[in-house]
């Protein structure tokens, strides 16, 4: 708990970077887009259809359609860009159909006066017709507000730290302080920003300057505190120093610790990590440089990289495929292979695999109609599974899509009857599941490699040569060990990353 | 003062302003008299061009209303709404000082014609000027409207049914306070009503409007001796028939 409070200040300003931000551009656009199409009657009809289907965008795949159009347009993809565009446009509508509401409903006579008076247009809309629909429009605004800190939750998966960061990571290591502490601060910052804008209408609106000029007061320090942090964030990015990126599942958050320590040990360079990122959004953010390094596995390159659903039965010839393509077509390096493997595997319950008779991936063809399978987000996306399915016939009564740190307890109360579990998940052994044989060799070898940026490559010789004594460091049976004292030992990543890393060091007798 | 020629109004073709010509002398306070519908508040409003005139011309002082920029126009010439329209977020000193503050004048001296002028409508200004219309009853809301109008001193006023809203008594009280506010200041004013009392007591001169059309212009004595229709005659009897039946009442009862 206390180590999970210690990370509080940086996500929370990481947090409020985002949310201010977003609000402040998400406002400036909304209101007079709101005020220009009440006067060009034409625009409205589109304008807040679009703002609606925007709405309309689950947020969760709002932020991560981002990654690809940047990518497309050849700006920074992932991180900050991406989550600040997708929550300035879903702070949208709330604003704009707001102003357009607020202004709308006015009394006809009161605009009619404002004119009679001599007001000239823009006159009106200042002194009467804005002052009038402030209420509404502030109610929009902290619609707005309260969506777009819980939605800025979600800019984790897209590399921009948040308290998401608590929440995504704690899921994934089963380490519900860390889920309880993000929620609470993400509804704690809520209920701040909220009272702040509400205590701002409310002093406007009673027309007391020294409340309204307190509480704007610490409005402009909250933008000071974020855009300054914001700068020093800037010009740290300056220094020499390796980003190490991870994926969204516990042995991604050791093995990034581990690489991030035998960095700083080796070579003394600083590192920092970005956590919980997509699968394609990782390879993508190496791609572009934006991490420097990470580690994925030979069988996902294969499959969703370079596209291949044949399955080579050798690991070194895939290892070797792989290493060519990302070289020559993307300018990735492959360190080196970690020592182990974390294929997808077929597993079931011990008891329930003895009971049906079932040893051998083959063993469930004739019986498959009548079970059910779940497996983590992008497996049936996958070609290897429509390979599987060919090569052993396979057809489940029913598919089941769920987070991969929860497909363990799926399979182990009954919920379903085989998940397709990770090899190297301490959970498998801890739940006594049984790990099904592939017997007709329908899925890749999946050899754990370290991946490095075209940069890192080119100009931090030094750091590839520490990460290059990781090779062969690490075995299945080692990384299972890691992942169980991480998923069910209540430890937390980052301690089992630098154990392993002291452990490797004294052993080669380091100083 | 004021010159009408050919004034019309179509809305996709039903013509509700139909070519209405009048002259309103400067001083004189001309009643625009007709049921609803009969065009005359639209007439009203396309001198300030609140409407925009479908054809014909206003002549303020001479010069082509459609010549000048609305806002200008508009805050030479004072305007009290039906529906009084005061700014609800504003006080009462802030909406009565909207036009002179427009105009640019000096905070000083729009504080004095604040003060002024809520003497003029008979209310306190030390107790009247920080309070919001929602804290005023009807008949001081339209006082606040009247003061509004008048503040940057305007020679012409238009009146839109402006008592309309109010209890007999108020309104009878607004009415003489109106009347001697008039003759101090020498105002010009078209007043419109459908209260043919309102428009015999209050008219120099009376314009009827029936369907857009000017019927007949005169003082009140012309229209009563010489109405050129039956409706005219009607609307210029009701209100001394009226009269008679109250007087009747305080005759001895016949035994």
């Amino acid at each position: 708990m206390i180590e999970q409070v210690a990370l509080l200040p940086e996500y929370l300003t990481a947090h409020l970077q985002l949310t201010l931000a977003a609000l402040l551009v998400g406002t400036t656009f909304s209101v007079p887009a709101g005020v220009l199409v009440t006067r060009i009657r034409w625009l409205q009809a589109p304008a807040l259809g679009v703002a609606s289907v925007i709405q309309t965008v689950p947020s969760l795949a709002l932020l991560a359609i981002m990654v690809p159009l940047l990518a497309a347009l050849g700006v920074q993809s992932i991180g900050y860009l991406p989550a600040f565009i997708g929550l300035t446009l879903y702070s949208v509508l709330p604003i704009l159909r707001n102003t357009v509401t607020g202004l709308d409903g006015l009394d006809p006579a009161l605009i009619e006066a404002a004119r009679g008076v001599g007001m000239t247009s823009v006159q009106q809309l200042r002194r009467v017709e804005l002052p009038l629909a402030m209420p509404v429009i502030i109610a929009g605004l902290r619609t707005s507000t309260v969506w777009t800190v819980g939605m800025a939750t979600l800019s984790t998966p897209v590399g921009a730290a948040s308290l998401g960061n608590y929440i995504f990571g704690g899921l994934q290591t089963r380490n519900f302080a860390a889920v309880l502490v993000g929620c609470v601060a993400a509804a704690g910052l809520a209920l701040v920003l909220d009272g702040l804008v509400r205590a701002l209408a409310s002093a406007v609106e009673r027309r007391s300057r020294p409340a309204s000029l307190v509480v704007l007061g610490v409005i402009a320090s909250l933008y000071a505190y974020a855009g300054w942090s914001a700068l020093g964030t800037l010009l740290d990015r300056g220094r020499d120093r390796v980003t190490i990126g991870a994926k969204t599942f516990t042995e991604q958050y050791i093995l990034s610790t581990i690489l991030a320590r035998q960095i700083q040990e080796t070579t003394g360079i600083a590192t920092q990590e970005v956590r919980s990122l997509g699968s394609t959004v990782a390879f993508d953010a190496l791609r572009t440089g934006e991490i420097d390094v990470y580690v994925d596995y030979s069988g996902t390159i294969w499959a969703t990289i370079m596209h291949r659903d044949d399955v080579p039965e050798d690991r070194t010839q895939v290892l070797r495929a792989v290493e060519s393509h990302l070289h020559e077509e993307h300018s990735v390096t492959l360190v080196g292979a970690l020592g182990f493997e974390n294929a997808y595997t077929f597993a079931m319950r011990g008891s329930r695999a003895e009971e049906l008779h079932i040893r051998r991936i083959s063993d469930l063809t004739p019986i498959a109609p009548r079970l059910s399978i779940g497996a983590d987000y992008e497996f049936f996306a996958r070609g290897e599974w429509r390979s599987i399915q060919e090569i052993y016939g396979l057809e489940f009564a029913q598919r089941r899509s769920m987070d991969s740190a929860l497909m363990y307890q799926a399979v182990a109360g009954g919920a379903v009857d085989v998940i397709t579990a990770f090899s190297t998940d301490g959970r498998i052994a801890a739940l006594d599941l049984r790990v099904l044989e592939d017997d007709r060799h329908a899925i890749p070898p999946y050899d754990a490699v370290i991946l490095a940026s075209p940069r890192l490559a080119r100009e931090q010789t030094e750091v590839l040569k520490a990460l290059r004594a990781l090779s062969g460091t690490i075995d299945a049976e080692s990384m299972r060990r890691m992942n169980l004292a991480v998923d069910q030992g209540g430890e937390s990543p980052n301690r089992v990353g630098e154990g392993f890393v002291r452990a490797l060091r004294a052993r080669r007798g380091a100083p | 003062m004021i010159e009408l020629r050919g004034l019309s109004k179509r809305y996709r073709g039903v013509t509700a302003v139909d070519s209405v010509t009048l002259t309103v002398a400067r001083g004189e306070l001309l009643v625009l008299l007709g049921s609803s519908g009969s065009g005359k508040t639209t007439t009203l409003k396309m001198i300030n061009r609140l409407i925009e005139p479908s054809s014909g011309r206003v002549l303020v002082d001479g010069r082509d209303a459609a010549e000048q920029e609305p806002h200008d126009l508009r805050r030479r010439i004072g305007y009290v709404f039906q529906r009084i329209g005061l700014f609800p977020h504003l006080t009462v000193a802030e909406n009565v000082a909207i036009t002179p503050s427009l105009l640019g004048w000096d905070a000083a001296r729009v504080e004095r014609r604040v003060d002024e002028l809520l003497e003029v409508v008979e209310l306190d200004p030390a107790g009247m000027r920080q309070r919001l219309p929602s804290e005023l009853s009807g008949g001081q809301r339209q006082r606040v409207g009247v003061a509004r109008a008048l503040a940057a001193q305007p020679k012409l006023m238009l009146l839109d049914e402006p008592f309309g809203a109010l209890d007999p008594l108020t309104r009878d009280r607004l009415r003489q306070s109106f009347v001697a506010i008039r003759r101090r200041l020498g105002l010009t004013a078209i007043f419109v009503t459908h209260d043919m009392t309102e428009a015999l007591l209050l008219g120099d001169r009376i314009a009827i409007m029936e369907e857009g059309r000017l019927v007949q212009m005169g003082t009140p004595r012309e229209l009563i001796l010489s109405p050129v229709d039956a409706y005219v005659e009607q609307l210029m009897d009701t209100p001394r028939r009226q009269a008679r039946e109250v007087d009747k009442l305080l005759e001895p009862e016949a035994r």
